[in-house]
């Protein structure tokens, strides 16, 4: 309990140092102005999402391998904070998209790739919710997770391959792309605060489902005595 | 500053989300943690 408490501590900590260097550490982008500073945390929660859906996909596999009930717990607990993480991301986006380029949406690649990863891992949860035996419900929930992990590298990669709406990328981006000096530290910071915080919910969410799988196994016994 | 509302919009609407998904965490867990108490007393072998 006390870990628990230090980490939330030192999630809520790092999250006001990442909104303090966002909004008084960065400078401001010369074209789009004070409203570039929603980048900090959309692009921040963006990555902390795929990586949340990496955990999952690797969870996935060793579920199907191994087959121990911890696997699924922490393909859940990952899926589920990924949801929610990228469904920041498909609320900061329109806000910034609106002032930067006079509309909320387009059906752009990176912007249509990233609301199919959305309701893929919907479907995740949705197909969790209807099957009531445990085992099979991770061993076909873990199947459609690797599936729909495919959709990770598309929304990665899609600003790569086409050029559409969406801006190319400014990190790794390649020749002439990169940005500012103290922009690019507040940026990295910024990763590194969602990350733990995205560690920090995953934890919080693993220990509902060991909880949620402790009531099944007693329910089980009290339904057998 | 030209528009500060939308920084502003995106960050606490983006930290509500979060701020709400942790509250049902922390509530199903205390549901759930109730249960296991309730279930344990109703089976003397499990305690």
């Amino acid at each position: 309990m006390t870990k628990r408490i230090i980490f939330a501590a030192v999630s809520i900590l790092l999250v006001i140092a990442g909104a303090y260097a966002a909004f008084f550490i960065a400078p401001n982008e010369r074209s789009m102005g004070v409203v570039q500073r929603i980048f900090y945390f959309h692009v921040g929660s963006a990555w902390a999402g795929m990586d949340a859906f990496l955990l999952c996909f690797i969870a996935n596999l060793l579920y199907v391998w191994k087959r121990q009930q911890k696997y699924d717990s922490i393909g859940v607990a990952s899926a589920e904070v990924g949801l929610v993480l990228t469904t920041v991301v498909l609320i900061t986006g329109p806000i910034w998209a609106k002032p930067a380029w006079g509309i909320y949406w387009t059906w752009d690649a990176r912007l249509t790739s990233t609301f199919v990863l959305w309701l893929l891992y919907i479907s995740y949860l949705l197909l969790r919710s209807l099957i009531e035996e445990p085992e099979r419900r991770a061993l076909l929930s873990s199947l459609f997770g690797i599936f729909a992990f495919i959709d990770v590298p598309l929304v990665f990669f899609s600003i790569r391959w086409w050029r559409t709406q969406h801006p190319s990328p400014v990190i790794m981006g390649g020749p002439g792309s990169g940005l500012d000096p103290t922009m690019n530290k507040v940026f990295f910071f910024n990763v590194l605060v969602m990350h733990v915080f995205a560690l920090f919910l995953i934890v919080e969410r693993y220990i509902l489902e060991k909880t949620k799988n402790e009531v099944d196994i007693l329910q089980r016994e009290a339904e057998a005595q | 500053m030209k528009n500060l509302d939308s920084v502003f919009a995106a960050y606490l609407i983006g930290w509500g989300v979060f701020f709400a998904f942790y509250l049902s965490i922390a509530k199903r867990t205390s549901d759930l943690r109730t249960e296991v108490e309730r279930l344990k007393n109703s089976l003397p072998r499990a305690k």
